[in-house]
Parts: structure tokens; sequence; C-alpha cells
């Protein structure tokens, strides 16, 4: 079994304010297919931890819309050890895995945690795990096992340890907040009484580029998450300063600037030096996004008439048009491994997000309301989260890539938008 | 006599929009921006005798069709104001800010509401002000002054101020 002690990582990512107030709440509107059924049970011994740590790894498997959690009641004490599992009541059950394991208080004060994720056919191990961590530290390893067991069982990488960035409104005070997947342990990065929008995630996690509003317009800025410095301006030019994407390498940011006349894209050294103009048309050029190889930057434009997602090659040439269905096709957004194009649509009045299958062209649509805006990927690719609005709030939504998966999350008496899910952290 | 007369009705015409009272163009809403933005005088009461033109500052806002960016012609008077003020003024320095309706992406709203501030920019510039004196900027859909989903704040929305140093 592997050990592992945590670098304080997400001890390190020192935010300038204090813990945020209320905390996002999170809803499944639409279940999943095929779901995995999987039974979490009690860890011996984790009354000794904070929290509870098998309440959020089943937590963050059943809101994956990937895995079933199955009723794990009538079972004491909770085995920890193969040979204490009775595999052919978990049979009966129906689980198709079982996840066992144990935390102890250790003289200097930490803990450790392991556990083993099981195979109830083959009544063999999977893989497990055992932890050093504090004891605030407890959240994040239970992240790391639903990481774990998600891996396992899909095959595809979890993304339950990664953080999302979302704006808050609330009357005239805009904050930009940066919280857990789950919505918990959220963080003040900016508290502002002017309005702040397009976070940006720079791909090592450790910079916020963002837009704001305090001096009446808008200016970009690129703020480090990892020491108590003041945000630098990157770009404060004549007009408006918008639309940050940061390169894959995470030197370059691609901008939309008006210093020249109209909303034109650029791109910079990520410290604002270096401003090179990047797309020569009449019209308005926006939202520049980087595909995952950095070779290219899709966008938006109106040069042919009307604002559609175009793409060119990251050191200048021809574009491309991309999409040719409807009148109104904004906000490109690329999946992690560069396949799909997600990007908001105008149909019948109705703003939706749809799924473009790049190498098939084929759209689907995979979302129905009506001012549906902002997506941003999962490190993973798996999910999309967007904001939209329900009864005259906004929320965030998120939908899995295959469109058959919802959930919305929201804060009570406040408006929430922008969203920009961040990458996976270290390992 | 005739001349004077002439030149009266000519400017009753120009200044026709300005010199119905100034009726409040903020909706009293709370979340509405820069509050105590001082407005310019009222027009004194109209003399007998023509005296010289009254130039009406206080009417600051152009507004604009979905997805149009276009300054209509019934925004002329307004922006000949400003724009003459200015040319009279050359310290002077104002901030355009031109502002979408809520639909749509907010990003490509800034980049709409830019070129609705250009649009009153290039028009003050061609009645007198300088270029270095107006910088338009764009707020997109981020500074609404009402929040329905309706045509009736849409409207509202879409629009350029114009502000004045030391306003803002």
């Amino acid at each position: 079994m592997r050990s592992r002690t945590f670098a304080p990582l997400l001890a390190a990512i020192l935010l300038l304010a204090g813990p945020a107030r209320a905390q996002l709440t999170i809803e499944i509107i639409g279940g999943g297919a095929n779901q995995i059924p999987i039974a979490v049970l009690p860890f011996a011994g984790e009354s000794a931890l904070p929290q509870s740590i098998t309440e959020i790894i089943e937590q963050d498997l059943s809101r994956s819309g990937r895995f079933r959690a199955i009723f794990v009641g009538g079972v004491s004490p909770p085995p920890t050890e193969i040979a204490q599992v009775n595999f052919p009541e978990w049979k009966s059950r129906l689980a198709d895995a079982v996840v066992i394991g144990q935390a102890q208080r250790l003289s200097d004060g930490k803990f450790e945690v392991r556990f083993r994720l099981l195979d109830v056919l083959k009544q063999s191990q999977i893989g497990g795990i055992a932890f050093t961590l504090t004891a605030a530290q407890t959240r994040l390893t239970a992240h790391k096992i639903a990481d774990f067991i998600y891996e396992k069982m899909t095959g595809e990488r979890g993304v339950f340890s990664t953080r999302v960035a979302y704006v808050v409104k609330q009357g005239t005070r805009y904050e930009l907040r940066v919280a857990d997947a789950d919505g918990q342990n959220a963080q003040s990065i900016l508290i502002s009484s002017e309005p702040i929008m397009s976070p940006a995630w720079s791909p090592d996690g450790t910079r916020m580029a963002y837009v704001s509003f305090q001096n009446k317009k808008p200016i970009l800025f690129v703020q480090n998450l990892t020491a108590s410095k003041q945000p630098a301006p990157v770009a404060n030019y004549r007009g408006s300063n918008s639309a940050p994407a940061w390169s894959p390498d995470g030197k370059q940011l691609a901008a939309v600037l008006t210093k020249d006349g109209t909303s034109q894209i650029y791109l910079m050294s990520a410290d604002g030096t270096n401003l090179r103009r990047f797309t020569v048309s009449g019209g308005i050029d926006t939202e520049p996004f980087f595909t995952p190889d950095g070779q290219s930057i899709y966008f938006t434009s109106d040069r042919g008439g009307s604002p559609q997602i175009y793409r060119m090659p990251a050191g200048g040439g021809e574009s491309v048009r991309i999409t040719f269905e409807g009148d109104y096709n904004v906000s490109p957004r690329i999946s992690p491994d560069g396949k799909i194009l997600a990007y908001i649509s105008r149909v019948s009045g109705r703003f939706q997000l749809m799924a473009m299958d790049l190498e098939s062209k084929q759209v689907q649509t995979l979302t129905d309301g009506q001012r549906d805006e902002s997506p941003s990927f999962a490190p993973n690719g798996r999910i999309i989260l967007y904001a939209t609005d329900v009864d005259n709030r906004g929320v965030l939504a998120a939908v899995s890539s295959d469109g058959r998966f919802k959930q919305r999350l929201g804060i009570q008496a406040a408006d929430v938008r922008e969203p920009s899910w961040g990458p996976f952290l270290g390992n | 006599m005739k001349k004077a007369l002439f030149s009266a009705l000519s400017l009753a015409l120009l200044y026709g929009c300005a010199s119905t009272p100034v009726e409040p163009e903020r909706p009293a809403a709370p979340s509405v921006q820069t509050p105590g933005l001082p407005v310019a005088p009222p027009l004194a009461e109209r003399p007998v005798q023509p005296a010289a033109p009254q130039i009406d500052l206080s009417k600051r806002s152009v507004f604009f069709e979905y997805d149009k960016y276009d300054v209509r012609d019934e925004y002329r008077p307004v922006l000949q104001a400003h724009g003459k003020y200015l040319a009279e003024n050359r310290g002077k320095k104002m901030l355009v800010q031109g502002n979408c309706d809520e639909r749509g992406s907010r990003e490509y709203n800034i980049a709409l509401g830019q070129r609705r501030a250009e649009g009153v920019k290039r028009m003050l510039v061609l009645m007198g002000a300088t270029e270095a004196q107006v910088e338009p900027v764009s707020l997109g859909e981020e500074k609404p002054r009402c929040s329905d989903h309706a045509e009736g704040c849409w409207s509202q929305n879409r629009r350029s101020d114009m502000l004045y140093g030391g306003e803002y």
C-alpha cells in the first residue's frame, strides 16, 4: 500500500480575504445513466477526525452522477481488513464495489487514514492508500480518496479535489470566490463595489486573471493566489480590456483590447509586457481560447456579419470559421482532450449550451435554458460548469459532457455567475 | 425683426427636445451607478427676445436598438450640445460608457457596449471634441439600470452614458 504525506499545497494557496459567507449548495436535478453501485462503509475510528470522511467520499461519488450509494447500515463493527468483509452480503445488496478503511490519531497530533477499494464479485482488493494528514486536511483527503475510487472504477480522472472560481453579486457588492468542487471551503479572492468578470485560472492553478470595473472601465488584472501581493493590472489601455485566456504553458495571455479602435485580440506575456496584436478585422473579435496543445486559438468574431466561432493558428495566419448553424454562436471552450468545442448558441431567442465534436462536426444541444452562458470544462473534460438563472437569481449549473447528468449550484439571496473550473493540482 | 424671429424659430427647432422640462432620465432604482451626478442647471425661461443659445448638458444618455450600435438622428442635438461644450472647454474630459441588455455573452456584450461608446465618441468628435478628450469604454451588461427579463427593461439598458471628469 502506498503511503502519502501531503505537502500543504492547499494551505499554501493563501487567499487575501477571509472565509466567505454563505456557501454554494448543490442540487442534483437530472439522473445519470449506468451508475456504479458502491458501498462506502464507515471507517473504523473516523470519529477522531473533525469531519466524517466517509460521508464526504459518498457525497462526492453520488454527486458525480456516475455512482449510486448502496445502503451500508447494519454492519458493525466496520471491517478494516479484507478477511472481515462479508462479500456475499454486498453481492446481495447489488454493490459492485465496497470501500473500507480506518483512521487514527498519531502521537504528533496528525492523523493516519488508510482505505481499501474492493471488488465484490472477485472478492479482492482493487487498490488502497494510506495518508498522513493534519485535521485541516480531512476534506482534501476525502476528496483524494473519492478521486482514487472514481478513477479505478470509471477509468477517468476524478475532479473532487479541484477548485472552482465564481463571482457572487449581492446588491452592489461583488466577490470573486474560490471554493472546493463540492462548494465547500469558499474563500474570497477579491471584494469590490464594482463588477468583476471573466475569471481565468492559470494552467498551474497559482494565478487568476480577471476583469475588474473598479476604475469605471474594464481593466485586466492577474492575481497571485499563493502570495499575499497586490494584484497587478496587466492591461489598462484606452477603452476596454477584457476576456483573458491563458496559453497552456502559462507564459502568455490572450486578451481583448480596444486601444486601436475596435475590440480585437492581442497576445502578451503573463505580466502584460510584450504586447502584440493577434486578430485584424474591422469588427468585433473576442473571447479567445487556446487549444490544449497551444497550437490554435478559438475566438468569437462578427467578421462574417454575425457572431460566430473561428479558429486561427496561435502564431498567426488564416482564420477558419467553425460554426455555421444559427446567427449567434459565442463563448468557445475546448475540452482538455482537444476533441470537443463547447459554446453558447442563440436558438429562437434562447441562449443554450452546445457541444460540437470537432472531428465529425456533429453538434449536440446540452441544455435547454433561456440565458445559459460562460461554460467551463472540468479538467477531466467530463463535466461542463456554466451560469444560468432560476427564479430570477443567477445560479451555476453543471451538465455532463454527454448531456445526461445535471446539477444546479446556488447561494441563497445572491447572484452567482462567471464560473471557472480550476486545474488538477499537483498529484 | 424677421431675422431675429427666424433665429428664434431655428433655435427652438434645434433645441426642441431640450426645451421641454428636463425629466429625470434615471428610474429610481437603488442599484444605479453614480448617484449625485451633477446636472447642468435647467434651461432658463425662454426670453421674449432670443438670447445667446443655451447649451443643455443635462441629457447624458443615448439609447440603441437590439444588436445595434448606430446613433439615431434624434440624438444629434444632444451630441451637438456636448460636442460644442467640449470644443469650447478643451480642458474638460469625458468618459462615454456603453451598455447592453442582459442577453448574450458577457464578453461579447463588452465589445458591443464598446461599439455603442465609440459611436457616441465619433459623433462628439464630429461636433467639435478632440479624440483625447473623450474615452469610450464599455460596461457590457454589468451595470444595468433594471433587471426584468423584458423589453421594457432591456431598452433602458441599451445605451451610452456621457460622464464628465469629476463625475466618476
